[in-house]
């Protein structure tokens, strides 16, 4: 009988239960806390009509496609067709990426599988530190020392190789979409090399120790158990590093010579998105629509990313659930090493 | 039955794939090391020409913005850096804790939590130019709220921090364990105590640490501060006023191509670095202090 007092009853309040004056407190952690929440969402969605607002006047006079695809940046005589920036931001990400996705890789692999226990550390934070600079740092240190000692370099190899097209064969400028890339690729190692990182750690033991015990050497092991594991890991890492790559600003504003055209070759000076933003904002103060202009430019940016990081989002997660997917590929992977060389 | 002979059940690994692997595991190394060398130059360059120019007369001093002569000092830059961070602090840290404990204790599994996940990230990723370009267009054009000023530029960096510090935030409280939040809940304490005597309490130096993390980040953040705080030479209490920040500082130093701007570029650059490098080693100690791992 002492069990059914206990019993929660709705007309009866039940022994263990509070008053409702009790129980707001909880109410409003829990309705606060939710609307918090929901006040992020909010952020998001007005951000991006703010944005549309703003540089509408742009994109009625040019049209969307026309802004965006325009090879036409003009300032003095309004005219703002982005291509060249929009060129600019994707060759200077596309060699961050050539250069900095292997480097991060191979970081990644050597701390994760071949460096001796201790080491292990203190590479960790060497490579983590490389993210702790800010970019003006970067910037600062590209356009007074990167600039002119990799000049007579960039001229021998443009030299070298003069038949292969936007290469070869040019007359090098001091800031250039290459510097720009190389920066860029000096900062998307560390993320890059953390998140492969991670996703390398997800690689079950069992898979490399079926490689090694098949007779697969180091080498074989990663390639054959590691590498496809994390493959989709791999990929998302470096897409997440594309989108840093793609809105980075003032390191690519000091460097890459801020001038309105498509370069015509790789050590060209040019131009991209998030640097013209940065450098004529001063200068459009007094013009609506070339700060409508920019405004669109912020726009197309915010919008590449969102694609992008989108993408990067779905392969890491696609990257870590794969953990229980698979048991038979590494035994295969495994019987492979065994046979091949 | 012991016809097999030893030596060709474990044959040894040919001289090919031996060579193979050697070489490959050589380009890995090498690849590590490519990945350190920035860094080693950047801390080279940095200490060779920005240490001659730190001195207690380049910290203590504003800069002049005479054409001729002393070009001043960082004071006023380090100043603006240290106001603006910390009301950027205490607007980001609260909201993307507070966010994140809702994803954790009340959102583990709903939709509305993995919408509100999905656009944290969606935030991280967002550029930091365009979220100086929003915060333009909301308090300096929309015309109600005046110029550039130094709070802008705070709420600015707290658009940029409040992803960081919510991401790391929840990854902490997740480790939390649950039966602490059980045992607690079967004493009779409410929820709002759980939380505030219990799950906070036992994740405060991994939310330092995310915290931490996240404010060396917006430390040298520029690109947003050129929208909303703008430049000025002189020292500010005020955050309603214009702003100089370090890395700002470092940006128009380095435009202005003079031999005297550019190493006080290089002294201010030197500076922010020591301030960020401190800031991440306390927060490396701190989280080896925390209990969780």
């Amino acid at each position: 009988m002492e069990a059914a007092s206990i019993s929660t009853r709705r007309d009866d309040r039940p022994t263990f239960g509070r008053s409702s004056v009790a129980r707001w407190p909880d109410k409003l952690l829990r309705w606060g806390l939710t609307a918090l929440a929901a006040a992020i969402l909010i952020l998001i969605a007005f951000f991006f009509v703010r944005l549309y607002i703003e540089s509408r006047p742009v994109f009625s006079k040019f049209g969307v496609f026309g802004f965006t695809f325009d090879n036409n940046w003009d300032v003095s005589r309004s005219i703002f067709g982005a291509l060249p920036l929009l060129v600019g931001t994707l060759v200077t990400a596309s060699v961050a990426l050539i250069i900095g996705v292997p480097v991060a890789i191979a970081a990644a692999l050597f701390v994760t599988e071949l460096c001796p226990r201790k080491a292990r550390g203190p590479l960790t934070i060497m490579v983590d530190l490389l993210a702790a600079v800010p970019s003006v740092v970067y910037g600062l240190w590209g356009v007074f020392v990167l600039i002119p000692k990799l000049k007579p370099a960039e001229q021998w190899v443009t030299d070298k190789l003069h038949f292969i097209p936007f290469i070869g064969g040019a007359a090098v400028a001091g800031p250039n979409y290459f510097i720009g890339g190389l920066i860029l690729a000096i900062m998307i190692v560390p993320i890059v090399s953390a998140i492969s990182r991670e996703v390398m750690a997800t690689v079950p033991a069992d898979h490399k120790e079926a490689a090694l015990a098949l007779g697969a050497t180091r080498w074989e092991m990663i390639r054959m158990a590691v590498l496809p594991y994390s493959r989709a890991g791999i990929t998302g890492a470096s897409m997440l590093g594309l989108g840093r790559a793609i809105g980075e600003t003032i390191a690519v504003t000091l460097v890459v010579g801020n001038a309105p055209q498509i370069g015509k070759h790789l050590f060209d000076q040019g131009y991209t998105l998030a640097a013209v933003i940065a450098n004529e904002f001063g200068e459009a103060a007094n013009n609506p629509l070339h700060r409508a202009a920019l405004i669109a430019a912020g726009l197309v940016l915010f919008v590449l990313t969102l694609v992008v990081n989108a993408a990067a989002r779905y392969f890491v997660v696609r990257g870590t659930r794969g953990q229980r997917a698979a048991p038979g590929d590494a035994a295969t992977a495994a019987a492979a090493a065994g046979v091949g060389g | 039955m012991s016809a097999v002979p030893l030596d060709s059940t474990f044959a040894p690994i040919g001289a090919g794939r031996r060579r193979k692997d050697k070489l490959m595991r050589g380009l890995l190394g090498l690849g590590t090391l490519v990945a350190l060398v920035p860094l080693v130059l950047v801390l080279y360059y940095l200490l060779k020409k920005g240490l001659g120019a730190v001195s207690w007369h380049f910290l203590s001093t504003d800069p002049t913005g005479n054409f001729l002569g002393d070009p001043g000092g960082i004071k006023s830059a380090i100043f603006g850096t240290i106001e603006m961070v910390a009301l950027a602090s205490l607007i980001s840290i609260p909201i993307g804790v507070g966010v994140a404990l809702y994803l954790v204790e009340y959102g583990k599994k709903n939709k509305f939590a993995s919408a509100v996940r999905y656009f944290v990230d969606v935030m991280t990723g967002v550029p930091s130019i365009v979220f100086g370009l929003f915060i333009y267009i909301t308090l300096i054009l929309s015309g109600n709220f005046g110029s550039f000023a130094g709070w802008k530029g705070s709420v600015a960096l707290a658009l940029l921090m409040l992803p960081i510090v919510t991401r790391s935030a929840e990854v902490v409280l997740l480790l939390v364990p649950d039966h602490l939040r059980e045992a607690a809940l079967a004493l009779g304490a409410p929820r709002w105590r759980v939380v505030s005597r219990v799950v906070l309490p036992t994740a405060l130096p991994g939310l330092v640490t995310g915290s931490l993390l996240a404010i060396a980040r917006a430390a040298g953040e520029t690109a947003l501060l050129l929208f909303t705080a703008a430049i000025v030479n002189g020292t500010s209490l005020n955050l309603g006023q214009r702003m100089n920040s370090l890395p700002l500082q470092i940006f128009t130093d380095v435009g202005q191509a003079q031999d005297r701007l550019v190493a006080r570029a290089w002294g201010a650059a030197l500076t922010l670095v020591v301030l960020i490098l401190l800031l991440t080693l306390i927060a490396r100690f701190v989280s080896r202090r925390s209990r969780l791992t």
